[in-house]
């Protein structure tokens, strides 16, 4: 089954197109196959495969530590689903399903490297070693995030779609005057590829050369629309018409995404400029916990996607080079677990905030209409005083 | 003391806060080496460098997001619109980003970024450089909002906007950019977010800021010939306002008009009126009159000068104060 796009009949070029981005359509059999161009070290079944380009040695240990946060960060993210379904949460954007692409690239990361993420990156966090719990504190509604983006190296949440890859642009230009041996990675999704920001961050980091790493996770979906509504090109050669490579990474291999995630960041770090990788993986789970996937896509096509699942290609390859034995697998599921049984009993501990606190934080330094204001609703909230409100 | 025009105050008020804070960075279209479409960036990049003077692509988001993302990484960039109504496109990174990241980290992030715009009539222009955008911006908590007037508080108030911690959107009146004063670099500036009474008076409270404190003056000077007695306040800070002040003025005169270039409708006019009459309700003789645009996009130039308040439309104002 092949979509039938505009203008496509005779015209050399866009059968060209065609031809060529069979991987694009939206049909059941999206991504089925992989895309030729994809870099892969380890396919869905567990085995290692070679790439010219790219090449990753990792001890069996970084292999079972890989695996770990995979695990642990899907656990998160049940666990909040779950908390969002009981009320405990406003919403939620699950992960399912982006783990590798999240979990590779998130290790790809130095120290003094820093993370822009948008609302999706738990698994990054995890890696940045930001408390899960200070993720759900947004989507409980108590803060608007709730860590400190300097201690972890790790931005808070972007709701607006796009906006952190300028600041991400912005900040490698400050790596770049403080001559400091760092990188900048900023995540995005498909959908943000059609946003003006980011066409403007591809400019910037361009022309200053800018030490940043564009990590596009491309999960097929933006909410309801897929990809060919925001591109009729792949979406990784859209960095050349901007002066950078593009390089397309299969976004569920933690094996891949790590190999091509670190060398981005060293380009970037040696002043090479920046990178797009486009992470080619796909959103099992809905947009977020309000939305509806089945008014939109057929079922087949997440039981293709689920065949290539994140974590069970690690599973296989550990298993198969008898790398980790039955207990080692269950000993993570009960960390898990525990984990899970965590996270929840700390979200519901969460207190709610002062109401004073609206007016905390708005200004670092005194703001005459604040401080009146405050007062004013101090004393009507006094007027309540022994009564409940 | 030396004589400058608004423009060079600014120009070397900038001089002098790089010169203080090697963090400090400029940024914008044609800030190098034209030194800006008004010059008020002339010479910095010649002597600070292409690091820290920086032709940015013309991308006016751009320009905002990544001044973000280079004050997160501890610079504190001044960015150029070239124009007031350029700075729509970076609105979004403005209203979105700018303004609500301190709170959103709980306090953890300062964005100590200032946006100086140009703004205002006047000077014979093509659409979508004469405009007055001040009130979408003191809608916006989270910014504080400033307009200089005149040479000596251009001088000022741009170093301390670029010394505050939060951000700060800082209008220019481009037609007053070539008007004169002395200005005295050494001395203790009054703090940025006070008004300022530039003519003292008692029958009418007159209210402006930006290229309006000039006509606001003038106006003065023309009635008091006639034994009328303006009180002029440059407010300097549009947000916060300094109502203190304000008030003050208003319990003693008992009138006041308020001038400004944008529209009268929902203008920072509406918001002091209302403020007004809430805390001086028995002290007004007369309602809180306003002179301003009209609530139309902004006139052929040709036209200018019917849009703009001039002096003999801040008096028939002030002349309707007193029909009541």
């Amino acid at each position: 089954m092949r979509v039938n796009w505009p203008n496509q009949d005779g015209d050399p070029i866009s059968t060209a197109l065609n031809a060529q981005e069979r991987h694009v359509t939206p049909d059941a059999s999206r991504g089925a196959e992989a895309p030729p161009e994809l870099v892969q070290l380890l396919t869905p079944e567990g085995e290692r495969v070679e790439h010219p380009a790219y090449d990753i040695d990792l001890t069996p240990e970084e292999v079972r530590d890989l695996y770990r946060d995979l695990v642990l960060v899907r656990r998160v993210d049940m666990e909040a689903v779950a908390l969002q379904r009981q009320g405990e949460l406003g919403i939620w954007a699950s992960l399912l399903g982006q783990e590798a692409a999240q979990i590779g690239s998130g290790r790809a990361l130095t120290d003094a490297d820093m993370a822009f993420p948008t609302y999706r990156e738990h698994g990054v966090a995890w890696c940045r070693d930001v408390d899960p719990v200070n993720l759900l504190g947004l989507f409980r509604g108590v803060n608007h995030g709730g860590w400190d983006p300097a201690e972890h190296n790790f931005h808070l949440y972007t709701i607006v779609i796009g906006s952190q890859t300028l600041h991400a642009v912005g900040y490698a230009m400050g790596i770049q005057r403080d001559g400091a041996d760092a990188a900048t990675i900023v995540y995005f999704g498909d959908g943000a590829t059609s946003q003006g920001d980011v066409n403007e961050a591809f400019i910037w980091a361009s022309v200053f050369n800018a030490p940043v790493v564009f990590f596009c996770q491309n999960n097929q979906w933006a909410i309801s629309e897929p990809l060919e509504k925001q591109s009729k090109i792949p979406l990784y050669r859209r960095a050349s018409g901007f002066g950078f490579p593009g390089i397309r990474v299969d976004g569920n291999d933690v094996f891949a995404c790590l190999a091509v995630t670190r060398q981005a960041l060293k380009n970037a770090r040696e002043g090479q400029g920046p990178t797009l990788i486009e992470a080619f993986t796909y959103r099992m789970g809905a947009h977020t916990t309000s939305d509806d996937p089945t008014r939109y896509r057929v079922a087949g096509e997440l039981e293709a996607w689920k065949l290539k699942d994140p974590i069970e290609r690690v599973k296989a390859y550990l298993f198969k080079n008898q790398l980790a034995d039955q207990e080692f697998f269950d000993s993570i599921e009960a960390e898990a677990a525990d984990l899970g049984r965590d996270v929840r009993k700390r979200c519901l501990e969460m207190p709610d905030p002062h109401p004073l606190e609206i007016f905390d934080h708005v200004y670092s330094e005194p703001h005459a209409l604040l401080a009146e204001e405050r007062a004013q609703y101090a004393a009507y909230l006094e007027g309540f005083e022994g009564s409940e409100r | 003391m030396s004589t400058l025009t608004l423009a060079k105050a600014i120009n070397e008020g900038l001089r002098t806060a790089m010169e203080d804070d090697s963090k400090v960075l400029v940024m914008g279209e044609d800030v190098g080496k034209l030194g800006g479409v008004f010059r008020v960036t002339d010479g910095l990049q010649k002597d600070f460098g292409e690091s820290r003077v920086i032709d940015t692509p013309l991308a006016e988001s751009g320009i905002i997001g990544t001044a973000i993302g280079l004050a997160l990484r501890g610079y504190r960039p001044v960015c150029e619109i070239q124009f007031d109504g350029f700075v729509f496109p970076a609105a979004d990174q403005i209203i979105t980003q700018l303004a609500k990241m301190p709170l959103r980290s709980l306090g953890k992030l300062k964005l100590p970024v200032v946006v100086r715009i140009p703004c205002g009539g006047g000077i014979g222009a093509v659409e979508h450089h004469s405009e007055s955008p001040e009130a979408y911006f003191t809608h916006t908590g989270g910014l504080r909002v400033v307009a200089c007037s005149n040479p000596v508080d251009g001088f000022h108030m741009i170093q301390q906007a670029i010394r505050c911690d939060d951000p700060v959107i800082f209008f220019e009146p481009k037609r007053r950019y070539w008007e004169k004063a002395e200005v005295e670099k050494g001395a203790v500036p009054l703090a940025f977010d006070r008004g300022q009474v530039l003519r003292p008076g008692t029958d009418v409270t007159v209210l402006a800021y930006g290229p309006m404190v000039k006509t606001c003056l003038e106006a003065a000077a023309a009635v008091a010939e006639e034994g009328r007695s303006l009180e002029v306040i440059d407010l300097r800070s549009l947000n916060p306002l300094d109502t203190e002040l304000i008030f003050e003025s208003v319990r003693k005169t008992g009138r006041c008009v308020i001038a400004h270039e944008a529209p009268v409708y929902s203008g920072l006019g509406a918001e002091i009126a209302a403020r007004i009459t809430e805390a001086c309700f028995y002290n007004l003789e007369a309602p809180v009159l306003r002179a301003g645009g009209f609530s139309t996009p902004y006139p052929p130039s040709r036209l200018e000068d019917h849009y703009l308040p001039d002096l003999d439309r801040v008096l028939d104002t002030v002349d309707r104060t007193f029909a009541f």
